[in-house]
């Protein structure tokens, strides 16, 4: 559909822009960037979670579920290909073709730039978390492009 | 996952949020990274410019206009089918001179302002929208096509419509696009 070609358009300025303002091209500008654009995904996921049609969640499980399934069709068109957990709040969200990557699946020699592709997704996720009644810390790692996996876990208040 | 998730019509309108909702958060963090109205709608044009270079061949894929003999068909076809299609509005259009060269797209509705209510404060020469600005430049130069395209009037600061001015800048030459296929 094309609205979300125009998200996904906005998605990748947002990378080349803000990921890369910091004037400090060493680690810490770099790690101010992917606050900024995971700041943003934040905003946005908090935003999200109030319209996402709810449902009652039984248990902390049914939340991740929900994200994977019903946030995920929502947002990028297709449900998270696995979900893993430790039954002891954290959670691993696995993707095979995550749709914000695929345009720079060019292969293993952009890997050191996925970070900045997940930044915002992974504050999506938790600022969706954060309206649904959940503190979390959410991180992302890429084995190989474009799967990808983000690392939920859940504080306990 | 144990239960398929069917595709459920609230789920447009959330994809529509999204871009929307997205496109809010970055105007709220340019505004923290510039003090000056002018910087911001600098920095959101470039960004739109960015986006309308990619936009079009993605816009041309789906949309299979034909070839455009003026200006005027050209802008209608922003008009009716570029942001009806990404937008899902259709501006009216309309052509400011007798060179026509010079036209107005009237925004009605519009929809990446669903959330504003007002400028910021201390952010009255704010152009919310200035992305869009740069979008149409860009797409429109990917087709070789030079415009200068700004905000003429806009509802967020109190004028009554909402007007994006867009001037070409070259004489549309006729005989460059028939050789192109």
């Amino acid at each position: 559909m094309a609205d979300v070609v125009l998200f996904e358009f906005l998605h990748a300025e947002m990378v080349a822009e803000l990921g890369a303002r910091d004037p400090d091209p060493g680690p810490g500008g770099q790690k101010r960037s992917l606050s900024v654009l995971e700041g943003t995904g934040f905003r946005v996921g908090q935003a999200l979670g109030e319209r996402l049609p709810r449902e009652t969640f039984r248990e902390e499980l049914d939340v991740l579920k929900f994200l994977c399934r019903d946030l995920w069709v929502a947002v990028f068109q297709k449900q998270m290909d696995g979900l893993c957990t430790n039954h002891q709040g954290t959670y691993v969200l696995q993707d095979n073709s995550f749709p914000l990557l695929i345009p720079m699946a060019l292969g293993l020699q952009y890997l050191e730039d996925a970070p900045k592709f997940l930044a915002f997704t992974c504050g999506l996720l938790r600022g969706t978390l954060r309206t649904l009644g959940f503190q979390s810390l959410v991180t992302s790692s890429v084995a190989t492009l474009p799967a990808c996996k983000f690392q939920v876990e859940i504080r306990k208040s | 996952m144990s239960r398929p998730a069917h595709r459920r019509p609230e789920y447009h309108k959330i994809n529509k949020d999204l871009f929307v909702l997205t496109y809010g958060a970055l105007v709220a963090q340019l505004c923290k990274d510039y003090e000056k109205d002018e910087d911001v709608n600098k920095y959101l044009d470039k960004m739109g410019y960015g986006i309308g270079t990619r936009l079009v061949e993605d816009f041309l894929a789906r949309s299979c206009v034909g070839r455009c003999h003026s200006y005027s068909e050209i802008t209608d076809i922003i008009a009716q089918v570029a942001f009806k299609m990404y937008l899902g509005i259709t501006p009216s259009v309309i052509c400011n001179n007798s060179s026509r060269n010079e036209f107005s797209l009237i925004l009605d509705k519009n929809p990446l302002v669903e959330f504003v209510e007002e400028l910021p404060a201390g952010r009255s020469s704010l152009c919310y929208c200035n992305l869009l600005c740069g979008i149409i430049r860009g797409a429109l130069e990917m087709v070789h096509l030079a415009a200068d395209v700004t905000f003429l009037q806009d509802r967020l600061k109190g004028d009554s419509v909402t007007e994006i001015g867009i001037t070409f800048l070259k004489k549309l030459d006729e005989k460059k696009y028939r050789r192109k296929k």
